[in-house]
């Protein structure tokens, strides 16, 4: 199994660096994506958004919609890939230590 | 992390020279973006499939069984007793190369091994080096191979390379049918826990939740919630569909990705409404809610267990028979296999609309209708209240689906629909639809993220034939009837052909419907305003009347 190591801390991750097991998720695994990422900062904006996806998970065990994400935060699509340039999945579920959806989609 | 996709233009240069030394001297590169990543251990431990463990395609040791070779010939053999017609199909091809170039993904690759002959050659030369007398004795030279683990990753990677699409025995003078030899290879490696995780995930999930998604009753059901939220703000119609309702008359059943991602939803949207238009008295299923069956990716006891909770839950809620929605391989499960295999469902009666009184005798058997064939009848008797001017700024092609097209023979319903809900449609090439249709390039849970080069190689047939008709006719829609299709489509229109979006047949339809108690229909349920698109087609804008009250949607619609 493919591991990342972060400020001295060790991330079980699948192939595409998405976290094996959201319940190990911490900020510093955030942080880590965040620079994969080339995202300057986390503003107040991108935390909204992962802990949405964070919260809405524990309920579902499950990405929520997109249409729920924009509805909810209130950010339009475009605003999201602005804050996360790999889009809802590979950027913002990711950063959140989601798991990905699989299925046809 | 994965390598970056290469260019259209490097794509399309396709060289389809085969390499100089003999096809069982080479190997196959697992390069990124050309194969798919191995199941994980979880998904087939939820099942009780063989061999569960962390392993990757790429690695030297796939950590077999200790006794691999064994499963495999008793696997072979036990499946040419079994099935007839692989036993035929292992010994009758002559090699007359008519399947040669069918195949999308020799087109789009130029490997010669996506060749359907070779890609059963594969196969059959293991068949002839372990079963039969010349081939063990004779060895190469009466086309026999002895069985290593080279082979089985041969064979992972190239039987994970075809889609089961079946255009090749469309071709084939004997009817050989690929897709029934990659069914058997896949069940073969399935033996030994060579999966791949976007196959073994869902089935694992639709096994436990009900769907390949792994959507929980209320997540189902608060999805379809803010989907009826988007319905009531576009059109002003509030809809109260019922969910696992006993003593409805029908149980309509789709695939779950379209109560979750785009395009999906929007044909998702479609059928509420529809089905409201109508009053059509009906229920949804949060536990049979799936109707693809990736199952049938695996092996033949897979998709029979995930195929018994649509009649189990029919059955439980009493309804009179099942409707199907926009699904591809569902079709094939349903009109192929489903009556010996889970039926007959006996218990349910022959099909009749209970809108029409029209009895649909072809599903008299599987008690289950496709929803373009439910829907045509609709217009045919004049029961839709249709503005197809609605669709205007929509120059639409369609794609056959394989398995709609293929594996029931479900050719004219969706034309006929989409005559009816739009002004502008146009056919792709004759050689490229109907039951020559190519496939999307990501049918047979092929529609992973990670063999994106694959699929875009895959599905470059269908998308030239796209480019044909946006180049003659300005097609700017591709319509379907599969959401395999849905989540393959729109990243292979960006990437092949821009401009052209990608929808359901039944997402056309609710944008054409008249629905009681409307209101002016300024946005499609996509929320794109129709001005907008009318705009961008050199369309005069629609003269809207006064707003009433708050008809204008809230910002954050849209994609």
């Amino acid at each position: 199994m493919p591991t990342v190591e972060y400020k001295g801390k060790t991330y079980e991750v699948d192939e595409d660096g998405f976290l094996q097991d959201p319940e190990k998720w911490d900020k510093d695994f955030a942080y880590y994506v965040k620079e994969e990422e080339g995202i300057s900062e986390l503003n107040e904006e991108h935390w909204k958004v992962i802990n949405y996806l964070q919260d809405y998970y524990k309920k579902n065990g499950i990405a929520p919609m997109v249409r729920i994400m924009t509805k909810v935060t209130g950010f339009k699509l475009k605003h999201i890939y602005e804050l996360f340039p790999s889009g809802p999945g590979k950027g913002a579920c990711k950063m959140a230590g989601l798991a990905k959806p699989t299925g046809c989609v | 992390m994965a390598n970056p996709t290469p260019k259209p233009e490097q794509i399309a240069a396709v060289d389809h020279k085969p390499p100089a030394a003999d096809w069982m001297d080479t190997k196959p590169e697992f390069k990124p973006g050309m194969f798919l990543y191995a199941v994980r251990k979880e998904s087939l431990e939820g099942v009780g499939q063989p061999n569960p463990r962390d392993w990757n395609p790429t690695d030297a040791d796939w950590k077999l069984p200790a006794d691999w070779k064994g499963i495999v010939r008793e696997g072979i053999k036990e499946r040419l007793q079994r099935f007839r017609s692989f036993q035929i199909f292992m010994d009758i091809c002559v090699r007359c190369g008519a399947c040669a170039d069918k195949c999308h993904f020799f087109i789009g690759s130029g490997d010669p091994k996506n060749m359907p002959v070779l890609r059963a050659e594969l196969l059959r030369s293991i068949y002839r080096g372990e079963f039969k007398v010349a081939g063990k004795i004779l060895g190469k030279l009466a086309g026999g191979r002895k069985l290593t683990e080279e082979v089985i990753k041969e064979w992972f990677y190239y039987y994970f390379q075809c889609t089961e699409c079946r255009r090749c025995s469309v071709y084939c003078p004997y009817g050989i049918d690929t897709a029934e030899i990659t069914i058997m290879a896949r069940e073969i490696l399935n033996l030994l826990g060579c999966q791949i995780d976007w196959v073994g995930t869902p089935v694992n999930n639709c096994f436990h939740t009900g769907n390949h998604l792994g959507l929980k009753p209320h997540t189902y059901k608060e999805n379809v919630e803010y989907l009826l939220d988007d319905i009531e703000e576009y059109s002003g119609v509030r809809i109260n569909p019922s969910f696992n309702r006993k003593g409805a008359e029908l149980l309509f059943i789709t695939p779950s990705g379209d109560v979750f991602a785009d395009p999906g939803i929007f044909t998702f949207m479609g059928y509420l409404m529809l089905f409201d238009h109508i009053g059509l008295d009906y229920t949804w299923s949060t536990y049979a809610s799936e109707g693809g069956n990736f199952g049938f990716f695996t092996s033949h006891e897979m998709m029979k267990r995930l195929n018994a909770k649509m009649y189990a839950e029919a059955k439980r809620l009493g309804v009179k028979w099942i409707l199907g929605g926009e699904c591809g391989h569902m079709w094939r499960v349903i009109t192929q296999y489903m009556d010996t295999m889970n039926g007959p469902a006996d218990f349910l009666e022959v099909p009749v609309s209970p809108i029409t009184g029209t009895r649909f005798q072809n599903s008299a058997s599987t008690k289950m209708v496709h929803i373009s064939e439910f829907t045509a009848d609709l217009i045919h008797n004049n029961k839709l209240k249709l503005d197809p001017s609605r669709n205007d700024h929509l120059r639409v092609t369609f794609h056959d689906s394989c398995n709609p097209a293929r594996g029931m023979g479900m050719l004219e319903e969706p034309r006929y629909i989409l005559n009816n809900v739009c002004n502008n449609f146009f056919e792709m090439p004759p050689q490229t639809i109907r039951e020559n249709t190519f496939c999307c390039g990501g049918g047979a849970g092929l529609n992973a993220g990670e063999n994106m080069e694959m699929r875009f190689r895959g599905g470059l047939p269908r998308m030239n034939a796209v480019q044909y008709v946006k180049d003659r006719h300005g097609v700017n829609m591709l319509a379907c009837v599969c959401a395999v299709d849905r989540a393959v489509f729109p990243a292979h229109l960006e990437y092949w052909v821009p401009g052209v979006k990608n929808c359901g047949v039944t997402e056309l339809v609710a944008n054409a419907l008249v629905m009681d108690g409307e209101i002016p229909r300024q946005y499609n349920l996509r929320g794109e305003e129709v001005n907008d698109l009318r705009e961008e087609v050199d369309l005069p804008p629609i003269q809207w009347p006064e707003e009433e009250e708050g008809g204008e949607p809230s910002e954050e619609g849209g994609e």
